[in-house]
């Protein structure tokens, strides 16, 4: 189920970056193009190619194709590599309108104590609110929430579950 | 015999509901013999054929429950004496009771009756207690229970906790989504009464000294709020909303002062003290781990909490008045959630036990760590007010079920409710008389 998962997000990455590979985005947040998406030149990171990613996702970015869920490894609030392309993309569309607004709701696995658990959650949006606001959105644009291990995806006890329920939801909320 | 009347009265129409389904009792665990004991059937005068509750069931389920007596089948009674004068001992040693319990109930009134008992040793043929108390219908069952706590004290020197009541979080999973309630029940699952009912999750409960308010997280409109609720009027405060976490709320021994995590907007959570009266918040921690949590001291001077500040979650404590926290628990890689037992001898908390995690119970003066649970994901644990008991949730299949256990390990029971998944448990306090 995660495979799958993670094989379609892969995959709506690829689809989103357009049909050059080389404009998919580096995922080093430290990586000067996202400094330049800060300033709004979104297109020069994308290209001019109307099937770009830059524009679509400028015109419609509640549309569902770019994943609005970020999976975490156990015990680990840490981005992982293949998902730093998904938050840079959500962080384009930040910085590039200061009136839109996200909610980044944290969660855990159900494992260990419940409030400690809401610590985790709130470790990981926290993660990714900082990645985000390295790469150009502002503070007041991002609220975060901890659901902790109290608003699970996936119900069953296995490390496939597990995995499904350790995220973070990118909300848009206006 | 005035003062029980006013008191038992209060906690029943404190927590007179409709039942939601009973919670049924197995044992899982009986690692000591069991005391035989006879309960004989009560004896009744008044209007109808019948009393309003079977007294006597409800003192021989209670010490049933415990775990230390084994009550004699009534078809094993030679004699069914009502009074002590009725007694006869050798039948009693014939069937090898140990103690005897006789009673009887006496209607006063339209709404009014004296339950009286008596509690004997056989062997050595004496009267260890006995007692009368005025109850109405409505009192009834609290009056059995006060009774039975009376019996089980006399017998074993523990205080009873029959009369105490346990409040829980229960999820039902829906198709539209889940509904998640906060319930309070008598401790042998009688008279379930919803507190609150959200689509939106409920956490943390935690009774205030008094047992007439809980604390509670809540996350309606999609983020978390620390609420105080007045059992009695439904009446509901909203104590703490301030940006990011609100959550693991615990009352000082004094009432006034809720111990809660506050995240603020950078999530950094950390303990606070909230005063109940001011509104103002004391900050605790400020370390950048999670801190969270927190739990008072029965005498006031520390609240013990869960930090990751070494790596993983362990157990610190700090001065409530401030002061430099200090790490409590050193054996495995995850302790969390504390709760000392109201004695101060004993420290709870969920314990990563070879990848289960499970209730541990640590003597705070040895710290010698004892594993007392045997689920793959136990949590919550609460003392009973007597300090001998904790309750905790467990999983069963995909739900959460409560269990009870003796703090020596001993005596380990399951209390299973019809409603989803069940989560959450919290003892309250005795009832004050």
């Amino acid at each position: 189920m995660l495979n799958y998962k993670l094989a379609v997000t892969t995959l709506m990455i690829a689809l989103l970056a357009g049909c050059a590979s080389n404009t998919v985005p580096d995922p080093d947040p430290a990586d000067s193009t996202y400094d330049a998406a800060g300033s709004g030149a979104d297109t020069d990171v994308y290209g001019d190619d109307p099937m770009g990613s830059g524009e679509a996702l400028g015109d419609d970015y509640t549309a569902g194709e770019l994943t609005n869920v970020i999976y975490f490894d156990f015990d680990s609030s840490e981005v992982r590599a293949d998902f730093t392309d998904v938050v840079a993309r959500h962080a384009l569309i930040l910085a590039n309108d200061a009136s839109i607004r996200v909610r980044l709701e944290g969660h855990a696995d159900e494992r260990g104590s419940r409030e400690y658990n809401i610590g985790l959650g709130e470790r990981r949006s926290q993660s990714v609110r900082r990645m985000l606001m390295i790469q150009g959105a502002s503070a007041s644009q991002i609220a975060t929430v901890s659901f902790g291990e109290e608003r699970p995806v996936a119900l069953g006890s296995d490390e496939d579950s597990w995995a499904q329920n350790r995220r973070v939801e990118i909300k848009y909320t206006n | 015999m005035y003062r029980h009347a006013i008191i038992l009265g209060f906690a029943a129409w404190l927590f007179s509901g409709n039942a939601l389904g009973d919670i049924t009792v197995e044992i899982t665990k009986g690692g000591v013999a069991r005391t035989p004991v006879a309960v004989v059937p009560f004896g009744w005068t008044g209007q109808g054929a019948e009393m309003p509750l079977d007294i006597a069931e409800v003192i021989a389920a209670d010490l049933q429950r415990s775990g230390r007596f084994a009550p004699i089948p009534e078809e094993n009674m030679l004699q069914k004496p009502t009074t002590g004068a009725e007694l006869d001992f050798d039948d009693w040693s014939f069937v090898k009771a140990e103690a005897v319990v006789v009673g009887r109930v006496v209607q006063t009134g339209e709404n009014a009756y004296d339950v009286s008992f008596q509690l004997f040793d056989v062997f050595r043929r004496e009267q260890l207690v006995g007692y009368r108390i005025p109850a109405s219908r409505g009192t009834m069952r609290i009056v059995a229970h006060r009774a039975a706590d009376m019996i089980y004290e006399k017998l074993t020197g523990i205080k009873g906790v029959f009369a105490t009541k346990v409040a829980f979080v229960t999820a039902e999973q829906r198709q539209e989504g889940r509904t998640y309630r906060l319930v309070v029940a008598d401790q042998d699952g009688f008279n379930e009464t919803v507190i609150l009912q959200s689509e939106d999750p409920i956490m943390s409960p935690a009774w205030s000294p008094d047992s007439r308010r809980l604390a509670y997280v809540s996350f309606e409109n999609d983020r978390s709020s620390v609420w105080v609720q007045t059992l009695r009027t439904g009446n509901r405060i909203q104590v703490s909303n301030k940006p990011g976490i609100n959550g693991a709320p615990s009352f000082s021994p004094d009432g006034r002062q809720l111990v809660l995590t506050l995240g603020g907007i950078d999530g950094n959570l950390d303990i606070h003290v909230l005063d109940l009266s001011t509104r103002q918040t004391r900050r605790l921690t400020t370390h950048r781990a999670i801190d969270t949590e927190g739990s008072w001291s029965p005498d006031g001077r520390y609240i013990y909490f869960t930090s990751d500040r070494s790596g993983g979650p362990q157990v610190y404590r700090v001065p409530a008045a401030g002061g430099t926290p200090e790490r409590v628990t050193f054996e495995g890689s995850y302790n969390a959630r504390p709760r000392l037992s109201p004695d101060g001898k004993r420290l709870a908390m969920v314990h990563l036990d070879r990848g289960n995690y499970r209730i541990a119970v640590m003597e705070v003066r040895s710290k010698e760590l004892l594993v007392v649970s045997a689920g793959q994901q136990d949590e919550s644990p609460s003392f009973a007010p007597n300090s001998d008991t904790l309750i905790y949730a467990t999983r069963q299949a995909r739900n959460g079920v409560l269990e009870t256990v003796t703090a020596d390990g001993l005596i380990r029971q399951r209390v299973s409710s019809g409603q989803g998944d069940v989560r959450e448990p919290v003892w309250s306090p005795f009832p004050r008389y």
